[in-house]
């Protein structure tokens, strides 16, 4: 019964926030951006967009110009995060794989990263809470979603060091619902809470801020090349109006 | 409000210096009132605009910000995007001066954003009140108006935000929307309609035009005893001037238009001025109309074929910088009739650093002794244009004419400089009597850094490359213990330093030699006592 109920849960989840997010890329993809607005100075050349690109989405280059510690937080949080998701792809692949042995090695590093993205949480909570400018302009889904990512973590961290969950029986959930082949979910409650909250995460993702993650790659005022007097910018709908 | 000490410095102490950048304590609801006029039927409907508060604005309203979200990548980014990080928070000038936390950029953004997310969100629909959503009212209506308003559309928030986020392009579309269900603000809509009745925002008739510019030769030819001409709708000339329409008209801003003229005179240019655009700025920018600011535009591209000139340079004026440099190709473009030889348009300090570099144009320096210099960074010409080639050149360039010029030039704190600097204030569209507290308020962190300079450096002037910046700070500069000529155009100080081939010298026992030694810096000026 559990393993139907998340199976379903899981498909749901990764449509929702496949199929969201790509409605969403569509959508920026789509729309014009009719005027020439980088933020400057801006790079002359695509090539040095996408460094600038590059040192936004992997260094966080503006937050570190604006604040520190949120920069540290945020930093500590993302980073985390990566690692973590990286160490979970020991559950969707076949780590004898040579392809895979990657994830072997990135092993410890994700373990402790579960810690420093928790310790970013933390901070970015204490932030909204302390903060009377960040309070200010917080609605409870900003709370609410670091909370929800909080326990996440939490929940994470508690399997792996304090009441371990059977993790080939999960590898062999996930590897079931990759291959329509469902196997029974280990029902200890700390895993149940762990992917719930997750799959919640996943379907909350396409409708929320989280939308940040596709958007800073289509910012104009970061994405786009300071050559307005090179090269003429000219986008549909504004052609129109020359007709 | 800063603190204005009044006595005569001591030797500057840590203690003398306040931070510009300060982070005041939150004062809920503080500029909540300030209400700048709305435009008339008329200014309305000369721009296309519905003359009143239509019946269905509401309406209206969405469906313009759904074809915004359309039209405009950025809006619907920037809209989804933001995080509420914070980052942006203690960025905004207003905010600094105020403490009135909707002048926040994340919360002025969110004035806009909770109306997009109830209508044109999911969470937003069923859950408002978990995501800050809320339906579009009256009294929605109306702190969109004053608080977007209370904007310049500086950019220097977006520098900051790690998504880039520009409330600029809100504040634009919320004044789209706005204008759309006709209520628009007046300052700007007035001054779009005089623009297209006679060609500039002052409302300047050709007539008054040529007459002043005749005078200014008069006073050219007084000052130097050379024939300067300043050729008004010259056919043939190769050099189209646009200039904001203020260069004709108040001070500092013809010292520095005659700084033009001087510079032209000494390269041998052809050059002329345009009757039908008399006028560099484009205030459809600032209502975020890009029919407007088309049009607004055209009259260049009109102007330069009716006169068949091969270039076009722009005067010291920072929006209209940003819409010739960035959007002026796009808008009026393509330039195929133009010299290919020279970027279209070229700035003025473009054109001035070029022949100083080629050598060939000789300044005394010890003219400009008298004053001791540091430079504001407009912000549209900081944050959203270029000079020459290389990505920073609109910060150097201007620097690099003032050190050619004068002896004496101090920056401010790195911090309220270039990419970072701070607004004059009265940008955006807010340059406007109705708007001086905020005005006043809004200026104080570039004013705190100015009296940082005038304390370390004995810094006596300031000298901007914007029209806006040069009117706002002969306005607010006296609520700060300056006066309101220490703000002077960069070309004022090339005008005053540059040798002209045959000119009599100014100051007729100057001797005029070329090894002359600039006398010592003069002593810190007393403040105060001449107030």
């Amino acid at each position: 019964m559990l393993t139907t109920i998340y199976a379903i849960l899981f498909y749901v989840a990764t449509l929702t926030i496949v199929g969201g997010v790509l409605v969403r890329i569509k959508q920026y993809w789509s729309t014009p951006a009719p005027l020439v607005i980088p933020t400057t100075p801006a790079p002359t050349t695509k090539r040095g967009v996408w460094f600038r690109m590059f040192k936004e989405v992997a260094l966080f280059e503006s937050l570190f110009k604006s604040n520190k510690w949120i920069w540290v937080f945020g930093m500590l949080f993302h980073a985390g995060l990566a690692l973590v998701l990286l160490r979970h792809f020991r559950y969707f692949t076949d780590t004898t794989a040579l392809i895979w042995t990657w994830v072997n090695w990135i092993q410890p590093f994700g373990m402790y990263a579960g810690f420093a993205m928790v310790i970013g949480l933390v901070g970015l909570f204490l932030r909204r809470v302390f903060v009377p400018r960040v309070r200010y302009i917080s609605a409870p889904s900003d709370y609410l979603m670091l909370i929800l990512i909080f326990f996440i973590g939490f929940s994470g961290l508690m399997m792996k060091f304090v009441s371990h969950t059977d993790i080939v029986g999960v590898k062999q959930f996930f590897l079931g619902l990759m291959y329509f082949d469902w196997q029974p979910l280990p029902t200890d409650l700390p895993i149940l809470v762990h992917l719930g909250l997750v799959a919640t995460l996943m379907i909350i993702f396409p409708f929320s801020k989280l939308l940040h993650a596709p958007g800073v790659f289509f910012s104009p005022s970061r994405n786009m090349v300071d050559n307005p007097r090179e090269k003429r910018h000219i986008s549909t709908w504004a052609a129109e109006l020359e007709k | 409000m800063t603190d204005i000490t009044t006595s005569a410095p001591a030797a500057p102490s840590v203690d003398d210096y306040l931070d510009p950048l300060a982070v005041p304590a939150l004062k809920p609801g503080a500029m909540k009132d300030l209400h700048s006029f709305e435009a008339n039927a008329d200014h309305q409907e000369k721009l296309g605009f519905p003359g009143g508060l239509i019946d269905d604005w509401h309406d209206v309203a969405i469906d313009k910000m759904g074809d915004l979200l359309t039209k405009y990548r950025g809006f619907r980014v920037y809209l989804d995007s933001c995080v509420k990080c914070g980052a942006c928070t203690d960025k905004c000038h207003y905010f600094m001066g105020t403490g009135d936390p909707k002048n926040m950029p994340v919360a002025r953004q969110d004035l806009l954003r909770s109306v997009y997310r109830r209508y044109f969100t999911t969470a937003g629909k069923y859950v408002p009140k978990l995501v800050g959503a809320r339906d579009l009212t009256e009294d929605v209506l109306g702190e969109w108006y004053n608080y977007f308003h209370q904007c310049s559309q500086c950019r220097r928030c977006s520098v900051y935000c790690p998504y880039g986020i520009d409330t600029a392009e809100i504040s634009m579309a919320a004044r789209e929307i706005m204008d759309t269900v006709g209520k628009g603000q007046k300052y700007c809509n007035e001054i779009i309609g005089k623009v297209y009745d006679v060609g500039n925002n002052l409302g300047f008739p050709t007539k008054a035009l040529k007459a002043t510019l005749e005078s200014f030769e008069e006073d050219l030819e007084e000052e130097t005893g050379l024939d300067i001409k300043i050729p008004l709708d010259q056919k043939g000339a190769d050099i189209l001037l646009v200039t904001p329409s203020a260069d004709f008209v108040a001070e500092p801003h013809i010292d520095g238009f005659l700084g033009y003229a001087k510079v032209f005179h000494a390269a041998g240019a052809s050059w002329t001025v345009s009757s039908v655009a008399s006028e560099a700025a484009n205030f459809g920018m600032f209502i975020g109309s890009y029919e407007n600011m088309r049009k607004v535009s055209m009259r260049i591209r009109q102007a330069a074929l009716e006169l068949g000139v091969k270039r076009i340079v722009f005067g010291e004026c920072g929006h209209a910088w940003r819409v010739a440099y960035s959007f002026l190709n796009t808008l009026a473009g393509p330039f195929d009739f133009l010299d290919p030889r020279y970027p279209v348009p070229m700035h003025i300090c473009e054109y001035t650093w070029d022949l100083i570099e080629k050598g060939e144009l000789k300044f005394d320096k010890s003219r400009n002794d008298e004053y001791r210099l540091t430079y504001h960074d407009s912000c549209n010409v900081a944050r959203a244009t270029r000079m020459g080639d290389t990505p920073g050149g609109q910060f150097e360039i201007p620097r690099n004419i003032l050190k050619a010029t004068c002896n004496h030039f101090f920056d401010m704190a790195d911090d309220t400089i270039k990419e970072a600097t701070v607004c004059c204030g009265g940008g955006g569209g807010l340059l406007t009597d109705d708007l001086m507290d905020l005005r006043v308020k809004g200026a104080s962190p570039r004013m705190t850094a100015l009296q940082n300079v005038r304390k370390e450096h004995g810094v006596t002037h300031m000298a901007a490359i914007c029209a806006i910046c040069k009117s706002q700070f002969s306005k607010v500069m006296p609520k700060y213990d300056f006066e309101m000529d220490n703000i002077l155009s960069v070309h004022q100080l090339v005008s005053n330093a540059i040798l002209l081939e045959g000119a009599k010298d100014p100051e007729d026992d100057d001797d005029d030699d070329d090894d002359w030694i600039p006398p010592t810096p003069p002593p810190r000026p007393p403040r105060g006592s001449a107030a």
